[in-house]
């Protein structure tokens, strides 16, 4: 650990010398690509400091997580960059906004909320983001490759573009996501370097029963699981199946970042840098030293940890999904955080078939997406059926649920985890079957034997 | 350790600065989105252990920040909305909470030290008592 800067605090004052800066780098410092770059690079250098980086890294794209409204200061940033001629110089997609841009009748925000809302997605599209306005910007075109520096806001796409794709990012917040697409630089330390993307801890997964592992339903829970368990520390499980689907990782990853701050997760057979566990416990050592022992110090080597799963300890992250486990009727439903994906939607025209549903029921998609599943025919039937298709932002950052409480259903861990302190709604987690069937009279249909081992 | 061995501690500033105020642990890690109401200043999440505290004025010791990285805005809005804590000694330093402060000092706003101090010594800390925290970093009784 290094130290702090000597005196004052990381605001305009120059980097320390430990921070290596190249000569374009200190360029973009001095304004000579405008006062926004230079506001952007102190952000950035500032944060190198924070993480005692010792220099930077060139990235190829950038999601921005501050387009979402959260209060005024967001605005403020945002067009404190745009009024200092900020652009993105890397390909950059947006997250979520708070309002639908497409349907702006479904967010029951006020005049001033709605109109800094708008104000702020619209001055990261005016410094040339994408509007893509997805938290699953992976699902709409954007997939780095592996080994790829990237800088990637919004704790579920961190989690999907370094597991999933093996890309490289850290947990980028919003401003640092903004101001690392205005420079095309990253703080090099933590997850962009390959050695610290070791996994430090195996989970296994081999007890857990097939027929449970093959179900969607499995996935939030184990991801709230590994959350609990391992806050943020590195993880390769092993045991599941080689078929696991990007969605499930979609929705493990999502809900592993939601219960602890798990921004990188490996499994075996499944993720790119992890074809075996062994492989996974290696990352970023020489190929001869390679082996079953993980190095603490140069002195003391020793086995990393096995935890095998358990069956309670699935049932302790499946009961933290629930506030209100015991309720016999749902207000509504909620899917679609992340962002349903086109085989999602699929998915829930099948459980649909032409029935109609009796409780408000809201899919969060992209507007990507959408466009997808419009033109496929699906859209229209799951309106007939009473679906409300939410796009650009989402239930749990905006408010657009009927009313100030009830009992929300959902298959999201995600939902599940944000819907109680962000909606005033209790929630019951299930299945995307559930939903439906919980959906069409509004009385809680849930088939728990799945969990039963 | 216990109370009574606590005199004080030095942490490393991630926003160096003085504050003073009534420590108040929290005994779980916390996501500020979602878990933090910056107009009231008060932890909101039900499933908290610390739920419903006002966080406003305290010296706000946390084990680590987890969850959403929209956690930065919220930091940048409770130093708008003057309901921050008067300094937050983090367990482990990230990336997030502090970017919204030193965004927060980029638009104007007044700055509150941000210390990262080791979890053991997270621990020895009595809550409740009346702290200082000074630029370099240490924190006493006071």
């Amino acid at each position: 650990m290094r130290s702090s800067w000597p005196g004052g605090g990381p605001g305009g004052s120059l980097p320390a010398m430990s921070l290596h800066l190249t000569q374009p780098e200190r360029d973009l410092l001095a304004g000579r690509s405008g006062e926004a770059a230079a506001l952007a690079m102190r952000v950035v250098t500032s944060a190198a400091e924070l993480l005692g980086a010792e220099s930077l890294v060139e990235i190829s794209s950038a999601h921005i997580d501050g387009c979402l409204h959260h209060g005024d200061g967001g605005v403020e940033f945002a067009e404190a960059l745009l009024k200092g001629d900020g652009q993105v110089v890397v390909p950059t997609t947006l997250n979520v906004g708070a309002l639908d841009l497409l349907h702006p009748n479904v967010v029951r925000a006020d005049g001033h909320k709605t109109d800094m809302a708008r104000r702020q997605m619209q001055a990261y599209v005016a410094m040339g983001a994408e509007p893509t306005f997805t938290c699953a910007p992976y699902q709409v075109g954007h997939e780095p490759g592996v080994g790829e520096q990237v800088a990637w806001g919004e704790s579920n796409a961190i989690a999907f573009v370094n597991s999933v794709l093996g890309a490289r990012t850290e947990r980028y917040g919003d401003f640092l996501d903004a101001c690392c697409a205005l420079t095309g630089r990253a703080p090099l330390f933590g997850l962009h370097l390959e050695e610290n993307r070791t996994a430090k801890v195996i989970v296994d997964a081999t007890n857990v029963p097939e027929a449970l592992k093959s179900r969607d339903v499995f996935y939030p829970v184990l991801g709230t699981w590994l959350g609990l368990e391992l806050g943020q520390e590195i993880p390769v499980i092993k045991g599941l199946p080689r078929t696991t689907t990007r969605d499930q990782l979609k929705a493990l990853g999502a809900a592993a970042a939601s219960s602890g701050a798990v921004a990188l997760f490996h499994v075996a057979g499944v993720t790119p840098e992890a074809p075996t566990v062994q492989a996974a416990l290696s990352l970023g050592r020489e190929e001869d030293s390679a082996g079953p022992v993980e190095w603490v110090s140069q002195a003391i080597p020793h086995l990393p940890r096995t935890i095998h799963l358990e069956s309670g300890g699935l049932q302790h992250a499946l009961s933290r999904l629930s506030t209100a486990a015991d309720t016999e009727r749902i207000d509504a439903v909620a899917l679609g955080s992340p962002h349903f994906s086109a085989s999602e939607f699929r998915a829930l025209h099948h459980c649909v078939r032409g029935r109609q549903l009796g409780v408000p029921f809201y899919v969060c998609t992209a507007r990507d997406t959408l466009a997808e599943v419009e033109s496929a025919g699906i859209a229209d039937e799951l309106r007939a059926a009473g679906v409300e298709i939410v796009a650009d932002t989402c239930v749990v950052v905006t408010p657009i649920l009927p009313a100030r409480d009830g009992v929300l259903m959902t298959n999201s861990g995600k939902f599940a985890h944000y819907g109680p302190s962000n909606t005033g709604y209790d929630v019951l987690y299930g299945s995307l079957e559930d939903c439906v069937e919980s959906a069409i009279t509004g009385d809680v249909m849930r088939s728990d034997e799945v969990w039963a081992w | 350790m216990n109370d009574a061995t606590f005199i004080e501690l030095t942490g490393r500033p991630l926003i160096a600065g003085e504050a003073r105020g009534p420590l108040l642990r929290l005994t779980h890690p916390i996501s500020f989105w979602g878990g933090v109401d910056p107009v009231r200043g008060q932890i909101v999440d039900p499933r908290h252990p610390e739920f419903e505290s006002i966080i406003t004025g305290t010296v706000l010791a946390i084990p680590a920040a987890v969850g959403s990285s929209s956690s930065s805005a919220i930091m940048l809005e409770l130093l708008r909305e003057e309901t921050a804590p008067a300094a937050i000694l983090m367990g482990k330093a990230d990336a997030i909470l502090a970017l919204g402060g030193v965004v927060g000092q980029e638009l104007g706003y007044a700055p509150i030290p941000i210390i990262e101090v080791a979890p053991s010594d997270l621990e020895r800390l009595p809550d409740g008592a009346s702290v200082t925290v000074l630029k370099d970093g240490r924190v006493t009784l006071s």
